[in-house]
Protein backbone atom coordinates (compact mmCIF):
# COMPACT_ATOMS: atom_id res chain seq x y z
CA UNK A 1 0.00 0.00 0.00
CA UNK A 2 2.80 2.24 0.62
CA UNK A 3 4.09 1.89 -2.41
CA UNK A 4 1.62 2.39 -4.60
CA UNK A 5 0.97 5.63 -2.32
CA UNK A 6 4.83 6.64 -3.53
CA UNK A 7 4.14 5.66 -6.93
CA UNK A 8 0.88 7.51 -7.00
CA UNK A 9 2.34 10.77 -5.74
CA UNK A 10 5.44 10.78 -8.09
CA UNK A 11 2.90 10.52 -11.08
CA UNK A 12 1.38 13.23 -9.35
CA UNK A 13 4.08 15.08 -9.35
CA UNK A 14 4.35 14.94 -12.90
CA UNK A 15 1.10 15.55 -14.21
CA UNK A 16 0.38 18.49 -11.56
CA UNK A 17 1.52 21.22 -13.48
CA UNK A 18 -0.37 20.21 -16.74
CA UNK A 19 -3.13 19.41 -14.89
CA UNK A 20 -2.96 22.37 -13.25
CA UNK A 21 -2.80 24.82 -16.50
CA UNK A 22 -5.26 22.60 -18.29
CA UNK A 23 -7.84 23.25 -15.62
CA UNK A 24 -6.72 27.33 -15.11
CA UNK A 25 -7.23 27.96 -19.16
CA UNK A 26 -11.03 26.24 -18.29
CA UNK A 27 -11.59 27.85 -15.27
CA UNK A 28 -10.16 31.19 -16.26
CA UNK A 29 -8.99 30.82 -12.27
CA UNK A 30 -5.36 29.41 -10.91
CA UNK A 31 -7.30 28.95 -7.18
CA UNK A 32 -9.49 26.48 -8.79
CA UNK A 33 -7.87 25.15 -11.09
CA UNK A 34 -5.57 24.00 -7.51
CA UNK A 35 -8.80 23.35 -5.82
CA UNK A 36 -9.89 20.76 -8.98
CA UNK A 37 -6.61 19.17 -9.18
CA UNK A 38 -6.25 18.81 -5.68
CA UNK A 39 -9.81 16.71 -5.77
CA UNK A 40 -8.09 14.91 -8.53
CA UNK A 41 -5.33 13.82 -6.67
CA UNK A 42 -7.72 12.57 -3.82
CA UNK A 43 -10.41 10.58 -5.83
CA UNK A 44 -6.68 9.08 -7.33
CA UNK A 45 -5.69 7.74 -4.13
CA UNK A 46 -9.04 6.36 -3.30
CA UNK A 47 -9.21 4.32 -6.60
CA UNK A 48 -5.70 3.48 -8.32
CA UNK A 49 -4.35 1.35 -5.45
CA UNK A 50 -7.46 -1.27 -5.77
CA UNK A 51 -8.11 -0.64 -9.85
CA UNK A 52 -4.28 -0.06 -10.67
CA UNK A 53 -3.21 3.42 -12.18
CA UNK A 54 -4.66 3.84 -15.68
CA UNK A 55 -2.53 3.75 -18.63
CA UNK A 56 -2.77 7.45 -19.33
CA UNK A 57 -2.96 8.89 -15.82
CA UNK A 58 -2.72 12.70 -16.81
CA UNK A 59 -5.73 11.91 -18.72
CA UNK A 60 -7.50 10.41 -16.47
CA UNK A 61 -6.43 12.94 -13.69
CA UNK A 62 -7.70 15.79 -16.16
CA UNK A 63 -11.51 14.11 -16.63
CA UNK A 64 -11.91 13.22 -12.78
CA UNK A 65 -11.05 16.69 -12.41
CA UNK A 66 -13.92 18.16 -15.15
CA UNK A 67 -15.98 15.75 -13.72
CA UNK A 68 -15.76 16.48 -10.05
CA UNK A 69 -16.52 20.15 -10.90
CA UNK A 70 -19.42 19.59 -12.93
CA UNK A 71 -21.14 17.74 -10.04
CA UNK A 72 -19.87 20.03 -6.97
CA UNK A 73 -22.05 23.00 -9.48
CA UNK A 74 -24.77 20.48 -9.89
CA UNK A 75 -25.08 19.99 -6.10
CA UNK A 76 -24.84 24.05 -5.79
CA UNK A 77 -21.53 23.38 -4.08
CA UNK A 78 -19.56 26.68 -4.03
CA UNK A 79 -16.01 26.92 -4.78
CA UNK A 80 -14.22 29.90 -3.40
CA UNK A 81 -13.80 31.09 -6.73
CA UNK A 82 -15.79 32.22 -9.75
CA UNK A 83 -18.36 29.45 -9.52
CA UNK A 84 -20.04 30.43 -12.87
CA UNK A 85 -16.71 29.80 -14.64
CA UNK A 86 -17.19 26.25 -14.37
CA UNK A 87 -20.32 26.13 -16.22
CA UNK A 88 -18.12 26.60 -18.98
CA UNK A 89 -17.89 22.72 -18.32
CA UNK A 90 -20.44 20.69 -19.62
CA UNK A 91 -20.65 17.16 -19.84
CA UNK A 92 -19.43 17.03 -23.55
CA UNK A 93 -16.51 18.85 -22.67
CA UNK A 94 -15.39 15.91 -20.62
CA UNK A 95 -13.88 13.69 -22.85
CA UNK A 96 -11.99 10.62 -21.20
CA UNK A 97 -9.34 10.69 -23.67
CA UNK A 98 -8.87 14.36 -23.89
CA UNK A 99 -5.35 14.60 -24.50
CA UNK A 100 -5.83 13.66 -28.53
CA UNK A 101 -5.98 17.92 -27.73
CA UNK A 102 -2.54 18.65 -29.66
CA UNK A 103 0.42 18.69 -27.23
CA UNK A 104 0.64 22.60 -28.27
CA UNK A 105 -2.41 23.11 -26.40
CA UNK A 106 -0.68 21.71 -23.31
CA UNK A 107 2.34 23.95 -24.12
CA UNK A 108 0.59 26.98 -24.55
CA UNK A 109 -1.51 26.71 -21.10
CA UNK A 110 1.65 26.13 -19.20
CA UNK A 111 3.20 28.98 -20.66
CA UNK A 112 -0.21 31.21 -19.55
CA UNK A 113 0.41 29.30 -16.20
CA UNK A 114 3.90 30.65 -15.87
CA UNK A 115 3.08 33.97 -17.32
CA UNK A 116 -0.02 34.25 -14.33
CA UNK A 117 2.12 33.16 -11.46
CA UNK A 118 5.19 35.42 -12.36
CA UNK A 119 2.85 38.15 -13.15
CA UNK A 120 4.01 42.06 -11.73
CA UNK A 121 0.98 42.47 -9.58
CA UNK A 122 2.61 40.29 -7.39
CA UNK A 123 5.20 40.79 -5.24
CA UNK A 124 8.60 39.18 -5.55
CA UNK A 125 8.07 36.93 -2.93
CA UNK A 126 4.22 35.86 -3.65
CA UNK A 127 5.28 35.42 -7.34
CA UNK A 128 7.98 32.74 -5.88
CA UNK A 129 5.62 30.55 -3.46
CA UNK A 130 3.07 30.39 -6.28
CA UNK A 131 5.39 29.86 -9.33
CA UNK A 132 6.71 26.46 -7.08
CA UNK A 133 3.21 25.61 -5.48
CA UNK A 134 2.08 25.34 -8.88
CA UNK A 135 4.15 24.87 -11.23
CA UNK A 136 7.07 23.48 -8.99
CA UNK A 137 4.70 21.04 -7.65
CA UNK A 138 6.03 21.53 -4.23
CA UNK A 139 3.67 21.41 -1.10
CA UNK A 140 2.95 24.48 1.06
CA UNK A 141 5.55 22.99 3.77
CA UNK A 142 8.35 22.42 1.69
CA UNK A 143 8.27 25.91 0.09
CA UNK A 144 8.41 26.69 3.76
CA UNK A 145 10.94 25.10 4.58
CA UNK A 146 12.95 25.92 1.29
CA UNK A 147 12.50 29.68 2.56
CA UNK A 148 12.65 29.30 5.96
CA UNK A 149 9.49 30.62 7.22
CA UNK A 150 6.75 29.29 9.07
CA UNK A 151 4.31 27.26 6.93
CA UNK A 152 0.95 29.52 7.74
CA UNK A 153 3.27 32.45 6.10
CA UNK A 154 3.66 30.68 2.91
CA UNK A 155 -0.01 29.45 3.07
CA UNK A 156 -1.16 33.15 3.75
CA UNK A 157 1.06 34.07 0.62
CA UNK A 158 -0.59 31.41 -1.76
CA UNK A 159 -4.05 32.12 -0.84
CA UNK A 160 -3.20 36.22 -1.09
CA UNK A 161 -1.86 36.38 -4.59
CA UNK A 162 -4.20 33.67 -5.98
CA UNK A 163 -6.86 36.65 -5.05
CA UNK A 164 -5.06 39.35 -5.48
CA UNK A 165 -4.89 37.68 -9.13
CA UNK A 166 -9.00 36.99 -9.37
CA UNK A 167 -9.63 40.34 -8.02
CA UNK A 168 -7.57 41.83 -10.80
CA UNK A 169 -8.97 39.86 -13.16
CA UNK A 170 -5.68 38.81 -14.65
CA UNK A 171 -6.89 37.48 -17.61
CA UNK A 172 -5.22 33.69 -18.67
CA UNK A 173 -3.16 34.49 -21.66
CA UNK A 174 0.42 34.71 -22.54
CA UNK A 175 1.39 38.33 -23.07
CA UNK A 176 2.39 39.48 -26.61
CA UNK A 177 3.48 42.60 -27.76
CA UNK A 178 4.78 45.86 -25.92
CA UNK A 179 3.74 43.91 -22.60
CA UNK A 180 5.61 40.17 -23.14
CA UNK A 181 9.51 41.88 -22.66
CA UNK A 182 8.48 43.30 -18.91
CA UNK A 183 6.37 39.56 -18.36
CA UNK A 184 9.25 38.06 -19.46
CA UNK A 185 11.78 39.71 -17.29
CA UNK A 186 9.45 38.72 -14.71
CA UNK A 187 9.17 35.34 -15.09
CA UNK A 188 12.79 34.98 -15.06
CA UNK A 189 13.36 37.05 -12.00
CA UNK A 190 11.40 34.37 -10.23
CA UNK A 191 13.05 31.24 -11.71
CA UNK A 192 16.59 32.88 -10.95
CA UNK A 193 15.57 33.87 -7.68
CA UNK A 194 14.62 30.32 -6.81
CA UNK A 195 17.49 29.19 -8.06
CA UNK A 196 19.59 32.01 -5.89
CA UNK A 197 17.48 30.66 -2.45
CA UNK A 198 19.19 27.44 -3.49
CA UNK A 199 22.62 28.29 -4.47
CA UNK A 200 22.71 29.98 -1.31
CA UNK A 201 21.75 27.31 0.75
CA UNK A 202 24.55 25.30 2.85
CA UNK A 203 25.71 21.86 3.48
CA UNK A 204 24.40 22.16 6.72
CA UNK A 205 20.54 23.52 5.73
CA UNK A 206 17.33 21.69 5.51
CA UNK A 207 17.81 19.25 2.11
CA UNK A 208 14.85 21.35 0.53
CA UNK A 209 17.27 24.17 0.14
CA UNK A 210 19.90 23.01 -2.34
CA UNK A 211 17.18 21.28 -3.94
CA UNK A 212 15.73 24.40 -5.18
CA UNK A 213 18.52 25.01 -7.72
CA UNK A 214 17.07 21.73 -9.10
CA UNK A 215 13.89 23.12 -9.21
CA UNK A 216 14.89 26.35 -10.72
CA UNK A 217 16.86 24.46 -13.48
CA UNK A 218 13.78 22.22 -14.17
CA UNK A 219 11.54 25.49 -14.36
CA UNK A 220 14.10 26.56 -17.00
CA UNK A 221 14.50 23.75 -18.88
CA UNK A 222 10.84 23.51 -18.98
CA UNK A 223 10.49 27.05 -19.78
CA UNK A 224 13.03 26.72 -22.64
CA UNK A 225 11.11 24.17 -24.86
CA UNK A 226 7.91 26.41 -24.07
CA UNK A 227 9.44 29.87 -25.18
CA UNK A 228 12.46 28.50 -27.50
CA UNK A 229 12.54 31.54 -29.16
CA UNK A 230 13.02 33.34 -26.75
CA UNK A 231 17.12 34.05 -25.98
CA UNK A 232 17.09 35.18 -22.48
CA UNK A 233 15.33 32.22 -21.64
CA UNK A 234 18.43 30.34 -22.77
CA UNK A 235 20.54 32.33 -21.49
CA UNK A 236 18.90 31.80 -17.83
CA UNK A 237 19.24 28.77 -18.33
CA UNK A 238 22.59 28.91 -19.55
CA UNK A 239 23.83 30.98 -16.39
CA UNK A 240 21.90 28.36 -13.92
CA UNK A 241 23.65 24.99 -15.47
CA UNK A 242 26.93 26.56 -15.04
CA UNK A 243 27.02 27.93 -11.65
CA UNK A 244 25.21 24.73 -10.81
CA UNK A 245 27.94 23.13 -12.01
CA UNK A 246 30.41 24.49 -9.15
CA UNK A 247 28.15 23.42 -6.29
CA UNK A 248 30.39 20.56 -5.67
CA UNK A 249 33.75 22.79 -5.69
CA UNK A 250 32.48 25.40 -3.63
CA UNK A 251 32.99 24.40 0.24
CA UNK A 252 36.49 23.08 1.51
CA UNK A 253 37.23 20.42 4.12
CA UNK A 254 36.50 22.63 7.23
CA UNK A 255 33.20 24.49 5.33
CA UNK A 256 35.02 27.24 4.30
CA UNK A 257 33.39 28.68 1.18
CA UNK A 258 36.09 28.57 -1.76
CA UNK A 259 36.78 31.77 -4.67
CA UNK A 260 35.56 31.02 -7.87
CA UNK A 261 39.56 31.24 -9.12
CA UNK A 262 40.72 29.13 -6.12
CA UNK A 263 38.20 26.05 -6.50
CA UNK A 264 39.09 22.47 -7.88
CA UNK A 265 37.72 22.62 -11.37
CA UNK A 266 38.02 18.80 -11.92
CA UNK A 267 34.87 18.68 -8.96
CA UNK A 268 33.23 20.92 -11.38
CA UNK A 269 30.21 18.90 -13.34
CA UNK A 270 30.83 18.52 -16.79
CA UNK A 271 27.26 17.20 -17.83
CA UNK A 272 25.91 20.82 -16.41
CA UNK A 273 29.04 22.46 -18.32
CA UNK A 274 27.91 20.57 -21.51
CA UNK A 275 24.59 21.53 -21.03
CA UNK A 276 25.20 25.19 -20.19
CA UNK A 277 27.42 25.86 -23.31
CA UNK A 278 24.64 24.30 -25.32
CA UNK A 279 22.01 26.50 -24.13
CA UNK A 280 23.93 29.92 -24.22
CA UNK A 281 24.72 28.58 -28.29
CA UNK A 282 21.25 28.47 -28.76
CA UNK A 283 20.55 31.47 -27.23
CA UNK A 284 22.99 33.05 -29.35
CA UNK A 285 21.76 31.38 -32.75
CA UNK A 286 18.76 33.41 -32.29
CA UNK A 287 20.08 36.62 -34.03
CA UNK A 288 19.34 39.43 -31.37
CA UNK A 289 21.08 41.58 -29.29
CA UNK A 290 22.34 39.70 -26.30
CA UNK A 291 20.61 40.87 -23.01
CA UNK A 292 21.61 40.57 -19.32
CA UNK A 293 21.05 36.77 -18.95
CA UNK A 294 22.43 35.52 -22.10
CA UNK A 295 25.71 37.74 -21.43
CA UNK A 296 25.81 37.01 -17.70
CA UNK A 297 25.79 33.21 -19.11
CA UNK A 298 28.57 34.18 -21.48
CA UNK A 299 30.95 35.55 -18.82
CA UNK A 300 30.09 32.28 -17.00
CA UNK A 301 31.03 30.19 -20.21
CA UNK A 302 34.15 31.78 -20.36
CA UNK A 303 35.14 30.48 -16.39
CA UNK A 304 33.30 27.52 -17.79
CA UNK A 305 36.06 26.90 -20.45
CA UNK A 306 39.33 27.52 -19.16
CA UNK A 307 40.62 24.44 -17.71
CA UNK A 308 42.83 26.59 -15.32
CA UNK A 309 42.09 29.72 -13.74
CA UNK A 310 45.43 30.85 -15.50
CA UNK A 311 43.96 29.81 -18.40
CA UNK A 312 41.22 32.18 -18.34
CA UNK A 313 40.50 34.19 -20.76
CA UNK A 314 40.10 37.51 -19.36
CA UNK A 315 40.00 40.43 -22.38
CA UNK A 316 36.67 38.27 -23.66
CA UNK A 317 35.64 38.25 -20.22
CA UNK A 318 36.21 42.43 -19.79
CA UNK A 319 34.43 42.86 -23.14
CA UNK A 320 32.14 40.74 -22.45
CA UNK A 321 31.10 43.31 -19.02
CA UNK A 322 31.62 46.05 -21.29
CA UNK A 323 28.17 44.85 -23.20
CA UNK A 324 26.70 44.10 -20.21
CA UNK A 325 27.16 47.59 -18.97
CA UNK A 326 25.53 49.28 -22.31
CA UNK A 327 22.52 46.99 -21.58
CA UNK A 328 22.41 46.40 -17.96
CA UNK A 329 24.61 49.15 -16.40
CA UNK A 330 25.25 49.05 -12.79
CA UNK A 331 27.99 49.74 -9.98
CA UNK A 332 28.42 46.13 -9.76
CA UNK A 333 28.79 45.50 -13.16
CA UNK A 334 31.91 47.74 -13.29
CA UNK A 335 33.10 46.54 -10.44
CA UNK A 336 33.22 43.52 -11.89
CA UNK A 337 34.32 44.68 -15.30
CA UNK A 338 37.40 46.42 -13.73
CA UNK A 339 38.52 42.95 -12.26
CA UNK A 340 38.36 41.65 -15.70
CA UNK A 341 40.17 44.62 -17.20
CA UNK A 342 42.86 44.38 -14.41
CA UNK A 343 43.98 41.31 -15.43
CA UNK A 344 43.29 41.50 -19.27
CA UNK A 345 45.46 44.95 -19.53
CA UNK A 346 46.61 45.63 -15.79
CA UNK A 347 46.02 47.89 -13.13
CA UNK A 348 46.04 51.21 -14.00
CA UNK A 349 43.04 51.15 -16.59
CA UNK A 350 41.05 48.75 -14.09
CA UNK A 351 41.75 51.87 -11.73
CA UNK A 352 40.15 54.29 -13.70
CA UNK A 353 36.87 52.16 -13.90
CA UNK A 354 36.61 51.98 -10.09
CA UNK A 355 37.39 55.72 -9.38
CA UNK A 356 34.38 55.94 -11.80
CA UNK A 357 32.09 54.55 -9.36
CA UNK A 358 33.45 55.04 -6.20
CA UNK A 359 30.99 57.96 -5.45
CA UNK A 360 27.82 56.09 -6.72
CA UNK A 361 25.44 55.74 -3.63
CA UNK A 362 25.16 51.83 -3.45
CA UNK A 363 29.20 51.40 -3.51
CA UNK A 364 29.57 53.77 -0.23
CA UNK A 365 29.59 50.89 2.44
CA UNK A 366 30.19 48.08 -0.08
CA UNK A 367 33.27 46.70 1.09
CA UNK A 368 34.48 44.75 -2.27
CA UNK A 369 34.85 48.67 -3.64
CA UNK A 370 38.12 49.28 -1.35
CA UNK A 371 38.80 45.31 -1.17
CA UNK A 372 39.13 45.69 -5.38
CA UNK A 373 40.67 48.75 -5.08
CA UNK A 374 43.34 48.21 -2.54
CA UNK A 375 44.30 45.60 -4.67
CA UNK A 376 44.88 47.44 -7.69
CA UNK A 377 47.07 50.54 -6.20
CA UNK A 378 48.92 47.22 -4.27
CA UNK A 379 49.45 46.18 -7.95
CA UNK A 380 50.82 49.45 -8.83
CA UNK A 381 52.98 49.99 -6.21
CA UNK A 382 51.04 52.08 -4.51
CA UNK A 383 51.42 50.35 -0.62
CA UNK A 384 50.14 52.96 1.81
CA UNK A 385 47.27 53.60 -0.13
CA UNK A 386 46.33 50.05 -0.81
CA UNK A 387 46.54 49.18 2.64
CA UNK A 388 44.26 52.09 3.80
CA UNK A 389 41.69 50.88 1.26
CA UNK A 390 42.25 47.46 2.24
CA UNK A 391 41.77 48.21 5.96
CA UNK A 392 39.00 50.07 4.53
CA UNK A 393 37.17 47.10 3.25
CA UNK A 394 37.45 44.85 6.54
CA UNK A 395 36.07 47.13 8.36
CA UNK A 396 32.62 47.69 6.38
CA UNK A 397 32.90 43.48 5.79
CA UNK A 398 30.28 41.45 8.59
CA UNK A 399 31.91 38.60 8.07
CA UNK A 400 34.81 37.51 10.26
CA UNK A 401 36.34 35.26 7.90
CA UNK A 402 36.31 37.92 4.69
CA UNK A 403 37.85 40.55 7.56
CA UNK A 404 40.22 38.45 8.53
CA UNK A 405 41.67 37.57 5.13
CA UNK A 406 41.24 41.70 3.95
CA UNK A 407 43.12 42.24 7.24
CA UNK A 408 45.91 39.55 6.05
CA UNK A 409 45.93 41.01 2.67
CA UNK A 410 46.65 44.58 4.12
CA UNK A 411 49.34 43.32 6.30
CA UNK A 412 50.91 41.66 3.40
CA UNK A 413 51.19 44.65 1.00
CA UNK B 1 19.05 13.50 -7.35
CA UNK B 2 20.12 12.16 -10.59
CA UNK B 3 20.06 8.69 -12.01
CA UNK B 4 21.33 6.86 -14.79
CA UNK B 5 19.52 4.53 -16.85
CA UNK B 6 21.09 1.75 -18.28
CA UNK B 7 19.61 0.45 -21.55
CA UNK B 8 20.29 -3.30 -22.70
CA UNK B 9 21.18 -3.43 -26.51
CA UNK B 10 17.91 -5.39 -28.39
CA UNK B 11 17.62 -8.18 -30.97
CA UNK B 12 20.43 -7.77 -33.55
CA UNK B 13 22.65 -4.93 -31.91
CA UNK B 14 25.35 -6.71 -31.91
CA UNK B 15 25.32 -6.94 -35.58
CA UNK B 16 24.46 -3.55 -35.99
CA UNK B 17 20.78 -3.41 -36.73
CA UNK B 18 19.48 0.17 -37.19
CA UNK B 19 16.60 0.95 -35.77
CA UNK B 20 13.62 1.47 -37.76
CA UNK B 21 12.04 4.77 -38.72
CA UNK B 22 9.09 3.73 -36.48
CA UNK B 23 11.49 2.86 -33.40
CA UNK B 24 13.02 5.83 -33.69
CA UNK B 25 10.37 8.31 -33.79
CA UNK B 26 8.90 6.11 -30.84
CA UNK B 27 11.51 6.57 -29.09
CA UNK B 28 12.17 10.57 -30.14
CA UNK B 29 8.89 11.36 -28.86
CA UNK B 30 9.82 9.85 -25.19
CA UNK B 31 13.12 11.57 -25.59
CA UNK B 32 10.77 14.83 -25.93
CA UNK B 33 9.05 14.52 -22.76
CA UNK B 34 11.87 13.94 -21.21
CA UNK B 35 13.24 17.32 -22.52
CA UNK B 36 10.42 19.56 -21.98
CA UNK B 37 9.66 18.25 -18.20
CA UNK B 38 13.21 19.36 -17.41
CA UNK B 39 14.49 15.59 -16.72
CA UNK B 40 16.55 14.92 -19.54
CA UNK B 41 20.31 15.35 -18.72
CA UNK B 42 21.89 13.38 -20.86
CA UNK B 43 21.27 10.62 -23.35
CA UNK B 44 23.46 8.31 -25.98
CA UNK B 45 23.85 5.40 -27.70
CA UNK B 46 26.71 3.30 -28.01
CA UNK B 47 28.09 1.21 -30.99
CA UNK B 48 28.43 -2.28 -30.68
CA UNK B 49 31.00 -3.81 -28.83
CA UNK B 50 33.66 -4.49 -31.79
CA UNK B 51 34.17 -0.85 -32.05
CA UNK B 52 34.72 -0.55 -28.30
CA UNK B 53 38.05 -1.86 -26.07
CA UNK B 54 38.53 -3.73 -23.10
CA UNK B 55 40.86 -2.13 -20.30
CA UNK B 56 42.30 -5.46 -18.11
CA UNK B 57 44.56 -4.17 -14.98
CA UNK B 58 46.65 -5.80 -13.82
CA UNK B 59 50.32 -5.36 -12.75
CA UNK B 60 51.99 -2.68 -14.96
CA UNK B 61 50.05 -1.63 -17.70
CA UNK B 62 46.77 -2.31 -18.36
CA UNK B 63 45.60 -5.26 -21.17
CA UNK B 64 43.96 -3.65 -24.30
CA UNK B 65 41.16 -6.35 -25.27
CA UNK B 66 39.81 -5.54 -28.39
CA UNK B 67 36.31 -5.69 -29.25
CA UNK B 68 33.36 -7.52 -30.18
CA UNK B 69 33.50 -9.37 -26.64
CA UNK B 70 31.67 -12.17 -27.45
CA UNK B 71 30.99 -13.41 -24.26
CA UNK B 72 29.58 -10.38 -22.79
CA UNK B 73 25.46 -12.10 -22.37
CA UNK B 74 24.12 -8.48 -21.78
CA UNK B 75 25.46 -5.91 -24.07
CA UNK B 76 25.05 -1.91 -22.79
CA UNK B 77 23.30 -0.49 -26.12
CA UNK B 78 22.98 3.30 -24.14
CA UNK B 79 22.48 5.15 -21.27
CA UNK B 80 20.43 8.08 -20.16
CA UNK B 81 21.38 10.80 -17.35
CA UNK B 82 18.01 11.92 -15.77
CA UNK B 83 17.12 14.48 -12.93
CA UNK B 84 13.96 14.19 -11.50
CA UNK B 85 12.98 15.31 -7.19
CA UNK B 86 12.60 11.39 -6.34
CA UNK B 87 13.09 7.80 -6.50
CA UNK B 88 9.24 7.17 -7.44
CA UNK B 89 9.54 9.86 -10.11
CA UNK B 90 12.76 8.47 -12.45
CA UNK B 91 11.21 5.05 -11.80
CA UNK B 92 7.90 6.47 -13.51
CA UNK B 93 9.66 8.52 -16.12
CA UNK B 94 11.22 5.64 -17.64
CA UNK B 95 8.54 3.12 -16.80
CA UNK B 96 7.39 5.43 -20.16
CA UNK B 97 9.77 4.29 -22.31
CA UNK B 98 8.94 2.21 -25.31
CA UNK B 99 10.38 -0.66 -24.86
CA UNK B 100 9.20 -3.73 -25.84
CA UNK B 101 8.45 -7.04 -23.45
CA UNK B 102 11.54 -8.69 -22.61
CA UNK B 103 13.14 -5.42 -22.14
CA UNK B 104 14.97 -4.99 -18.73
CA UNK B 105 15.96 -1.26 -17.91
CA UNK B 106 19.03 -0.63 -14.93
CA UNK B 107 18.34 2.62 -13.21
CA UNK B 108 21.09 3.20 -10.71
CA UNK B 109 21.84 6.36 -8.27
CA UNK B 110 23.66 9.29 -8.89
CA UNK B 111 26.31 10.39 -6.76
CA UNK B 112 25.83 14.39 -6.02
CA UNK B 113 28.12 17.17 -4.47
CA UNK B 114 25.35 16.97 -1.38
CA UNK B 115 26.70 13.51 -0.59
CA UNK B 116 30.07 14.89 0.18
CA UNK B 117 28.92 18.11 1.76
CA UNK B 118 30.68 19.48 4.36
CA UNK B 119 29.44 21.60 6.97
CA UNK B 120 29.27 25.05 7.34
CA UNK B 121 29.66 25.49 11.46
CA UNK B 122 30.84 29.26 11.19
CA UNK B 123 27.68 29.88 9.04
CA UNK B 124 30.30 31.93 6.48
CA UNK B 125 29.33 30.73 3.51
CA UNK B 126 25.70 31.58 3.99
CA UNK B 127 27.40 35.03 4.65
CA UNK B 128 29.59 34.53 1.63
CA UNK B 129 26.62 33.52 -0.51
CA UNK B 130 24.41 36.17 0.79
CA UNK B 131 26.67 38.75 -0.64
CA UNK B 132 26.86 36.95 -4.25
CA UNK B 133 23.14 36.95 -4.07
CA UNK B 134 23.62 40.89 -3.78
CA UNK B 135 25.70 41.20 -5.92
CA UNK B 136 23.34 38.88 -8.40
CA UNK B 137 20.67 41.38 -8.17
CA UNK B 138 22.18 44.26 -7.80
CA UNK B 139 23.52 43.87 -11.24
CA UNK B 140 20.32 44.01 -12.81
Amino acid sequence: MADARATIEAIFRIEWPKLVAGLARITRDVGTAEELAQDALAAALEEWPAAGVPDKPGAWLMATAKNRAIDAVRRGKVFERKQNEIGALTPDAVAPDFDEAIDDDVGDDLLRLVFVCCHPILSPDARVALTLRLLGGLETGEIARAFVAPEPTIAQRIVRAKRTLADAHVPFEVPRGEDRAERLASVLEVVYLIFNEGYSATAGDDWVRPALCEDALRLGRVLAELAPDEPEVHGLVALMEIQASRLGARVGPSGEPILLLDQNRARWDRVLIGRGLAALARAEAISAPRGPYVLQAAIAACHARAPTADATDWRRIADVYAELAGVAPSPIVELNRAVAVSMAEGPGAALAIVDAIAEHPSMRDYHLLPAVRGDLLAKLGRRDEARAELERAASLTKNERERAMLLERARQV
Amino acid sequence: MRFMVLVPGDEGYEEGRMPSQQELATMGKFNEELVKAGVMLAGEGLHPTKKGAKLVFGQGKPRVVDGPFAEAKEVLGGFWLIQTKTREEAIEWMSRAPFPPGTTLVLRQVFDPSDFAASDPTGELRAKEAELRKKIETRG
